[in-house]
C-alpha cells in the first residue's frame, strides 16, 4: 500500500462517522423523554448536549450508551475494525464489552461510577482486569501513569476513593475510563457539583486529554460555558426534542430558537 | 479427642427411627434435588437453583449439604461426616447420628470406606476415589457477591462469563498485603467456563478439586443453590501471572503423626502460649499413626 493510499485511507476514516443516530425516541409520557434525535458524531469531535432539567438530556445519553432500549430509532457504532454495529440489534454481550473498551462514561455523581470499597488503582485496573490483562506489574503502571495524567498523587494508588475530595474522585472517574483508550466517551454534568476552580481545573484536564487521545465526546451539561469551552457541536434541548443544532460559537452567539436566546441570555454576568 | 473409633461411631449413631421416610425428606423433594444435581453436573460450576425445604437444624449448620446428601443416599452407602477437617465435632457426629437414624446407613469416620463424605471446610487428605460422593456445605455460593450485591446483576455476569472484576479483589489482596491473602473461599474457574466458590475450605485444598476422580456437589440451604464438579473436569484457581496461585505451607510437623504435608490447625496449649500444629484432618491423623500406636489409646 502507498502512502497516499495510507492517508487516503485515513481520511475515508475520519470522513465516516463513529457514531450515527436516526430518529432515536423514548417517551415517558407525552413530552418526557426524548424524541426524534437524528446526529453524527465523527472522530474526535466533541458535541454538547444543553437544556433545561427535565429536557431529556440525560434520557438521551442513557440511550446513546446502551443502557436503556430506545421506544424508535436506531443508534449504530463503527468498531475499531471498521464495521457498524447496531447498538440495540447488538447482543448485551457485545454492549457490555463495548461499554468497557472502545467506550467509556464518565457519571456526574463519581460515586455512581466509582468502587468505592476498593483502591484507587483496582479502580483504574478494573477495565483492564475484565479484558484480561492478568499481570501486576502492568496493571499497577497503569495505574501510576494514570493517576499521574488525570494529576493525582501517585502516592495515594492504595487509598480508596471516599478519602479523595470531589474533584480528585472525579478526575479518578476520568482515568478508570481512559485507561482502555477509549474511542468514544459520554459525560453527565462531569463538573457539576464541584466548586468553580475545581471546575475550571478539571476542564482544562478534560480539554487536553481530549485533544491528546482525540477522543469522541458526547458531554450533557446545563452550563453554557462548559458546553463553550469543551464542544464542538452542540444540541439545545427542550420538552423532549432538540430545537437546535449547529457549531457551538454559532449557537452561543447568533441563537435562533427563542429557546436558545433564552438559554444565553439567562447565563449570569459577574 | 482425635477421632473415634469407627466401630464405637457406628454404635453412638443409634438405630433406625421409625416414622421417617427414607433419610428424612419426602421422596418429591428428593426427586426435585436429583434433577437440579443432574444440570449441575452438566453445568460444570453453574448454580442451579432448588427449592430448599426446612430442615430440622438451623441454616448455616449444613442443611444445604444434608439435603444433597439425603437425596443421593442409597441404602448402601456408607456416610462419613467433617466439620472442619474433625470427625468428633458437634455438627460432623450430629449429622452423621441423623442420617443413622433416619436412614439407618452403616457410617464411618475412615475416609477410603466412605461412599458419600458431607463435608464442611475441608477435602480429605486421603486421595479420594471414583466410588466416592463429596457432598459440601456451601455459606454462600456467589463468588461475585463481595463486588455486586445485585443478584439479577451477578446472573447476567455468569451468563456473559464477565468475570474481571473477580480480579479486583486479588488485586487488591497484593495491593494491601503484598501477596494474595485470600486463603479460604479461593475462586476457581471450573472446566474454562464458569468461576465458581469452591465453598470455605482452604485454599489449600483447591487442587485437590481439579481433576478429581470423586463427584463433588456443592449445596447451599439458606440461599438455595446447588452445583457441581463432575469427576476429572479442570478447575483452576484464580492468579495474576506475577503472583501466581500458591498454597499454605507449614515449617512445622504435626504434633501427633508428624506429617509435614497435610494441613495443620495451630492450637494454644497452655497460659503461657506454647504452640503445637496438628492436622486438622483427624482420620488422616489417625490412619498415620496406627501403624504405630496401640489401637486402645485412640479416642482418649
Amino acid at each position: 500500500m502507498s502512502a497516499a493510499e495510507l492517508i487516503h485511507g485515513a481520511a475515508v476514516e475520519l470522513d465516516q462517522p463513529l457514531f450515527s443516530v436516526h430518529d432515536l425516541t423514548r417517551l415517558y409520557g407525552p413530552e418526557k423523554g426524548c424524541q426524534g434525535v437524528s446526529f453524527d458524531l465523527y472522530p474526535g469531535e466533541v458535541l454538547g448536549i444543553v437544556g433545561e432539567s427535565g429536557s431529556g438530556k440525560s434520557t438521551l445519553l442513557s440511550l446513546l450508551s446502551g443502557r436503556c432500549a430506545p421506544d424508535r430509532g436506531q443508534v449504530s457504532y463503527r468498531g475499531k475494525d471498521g464495521a457498524m454495529l447496531d447498538l440495540y440489534a447488538a447482543s448485551e454481550a457485545q454492549r457490555r464489552t463495548l461499554l468497557r473498551t472502545e467506550w467509556g462514561f464518565v457519571e456526574q455523581n463519581p460515586r455512581d461510577g466509582l468502587r468505592m470499597g476498593v483502591s484507587a488503582g483496582a479502580n483504574i485496573g478494573e477495565r483492564l482486569m475484565a479484558q484480561g490483562v492478568r499481570h501486576y506489574g502492568q496493571l499497577r503502571a497503569a495505574g501510576i501513569d494514570w493517576l499521574q495524567q488525570v494529576e493525582i498523587d501517585p502516592m495515594r494508588i492504595d487509598d480508596l476513593p471516599r478519602t479523595f475530595s470531589g474533584g480528585m474522585q472525579q478526575r479518578l472517574q476520568i482515568a478508570r475510563n481512559l485507561v482502555s483508550s477509549p474511542r468514544l466517551v459520554f459525560m453527565d454534568e462531569p463538573t457539576g457539583g464541584l466548586d468553580v476552580s475545581v471546575q475550571a481545573r478539571l476542564l482544562d484536564l478534560l480539554r487536553g486529554l481530549v485533544r491528546d487521545l482525540d477522543l469522541a465526546v458526547v458531554i450533557v451539561t446545563h452550563d453554557l460555558a462548559v458546553a463553550r469551552l469543551l464542544a464542538d457541536r452542540l444540541m439545545v434541548m427542550r420538552r423532549s426534542h432538540v430545537v437546535e443544532a449547529g457549531l457551538t460559537d454559532q449557537i452561543l452567539d447568533d441563537p435562533q430558537h427563542p429557546y436558545s436566546q433564552l438559554l444565553v441570555s439567562s447565563v449570569l454576568q459577574p | 479427642m482425635n477421632g473415634l473409633n469407627p466401630n464405637a461411631a457406628s454404635q453412638a449413631a443409634g438405630a433406625l427411627e421409625s416414622g421417617y421416610n427414607f433419610a428424612y425428606l419426602d421422596e418429591q423433594t428428593k426427586r426435585m434435588i436429583r434433577r437440579g444435581l443432574l444440570k449441575a453436573v452438566a453445568v460444570p460450576g453453574y448454580q442451579v437453583p432448588f427449592g430448599g425445604r426446612e430442615m430440622p437444624l438451623p441454616y448455616g449448620w449444613g442443611t444445604g449439604g444434608m439435603q444433597l446428601s439425603a437425596a443421593i443416599l442409597g441404602a448402601d452407602d456408607v456416610l462419613k461426616v467433617i466439620d472442619q477437617g474433625a470427625d468428633d465435632t458437634t455438627n460432623a457426629v450430629s449429622i452423621r447420628r441423623f442420617f443413622a437414624r433416619t436412614a439407618g446407613v452403616a457410617t464411618t469416620t475412615r475416609t477410603p470406606e466412605a461412599t458419600v463424605i458431607q463435608t464442611r471446610h475441608r477435602i480429605p487428605e486421603t486421595p479420594l476415589h471414583g466410588e466416592q460422593i463429596l457432598v459440601f456445605q456451601v455459606p454462600i455460593p456467589e463468588p461475585l457477591r463481595f463486588i455486586e450485591p445485585s443478584e439479577t446483576e451477578t446472573r447476567t455476569m455468569h451468563a456473559l462469563g464477565d468475570y474481571g472484576v473477580m480480579h479486583v479483589k486479588l488485586y487488591e489482596d497484593i495491593a494491601t498485603f503484598g501477596h494474595i491473602a485470600t486463603s479460604y473461599a479461593y475462586p476457581v474457574t471450573v472446566d474454562e467456563r464458569y468461576v465458581m466458590d469452591p465453598s470455605p475450605i482452604p485454599k489449600f485444598d483447591n487442587p485437590k478439586l481439579h481433576m478429581s476422580p470423586a463427584l463433588m456437589l456443592f449445596g447451599a440451604g439458606r440461599e438455595k443453590r446447588l452445583y457441581a464438579v463432575p469427576p476429572f473436569t479442570e478447575v483452576v484457581s484464580l492468579d495474576f501471572a506475577d503472583h501466581p496461585f500458591a498454597v499454605q505451607r507449614w515449617e512445622e510437623n504435626c504434633a501427633f503423626c508428624g506429617s509435614h504435608d497435610s494441613y495443620l490447625d495451630e492450637l494454644i496449649v497452655d497460659d503461657a502460649g506454647s504452640k503445637r500444629f496438628v492436622c486438622s484432618d483427624t482420620d488422616y491423623c489417625m490412619q498415620r499413626r496406627e501403624p504405630f500406636e496401640p489401637q486402645q489409646e485412640v479416642g482418649q
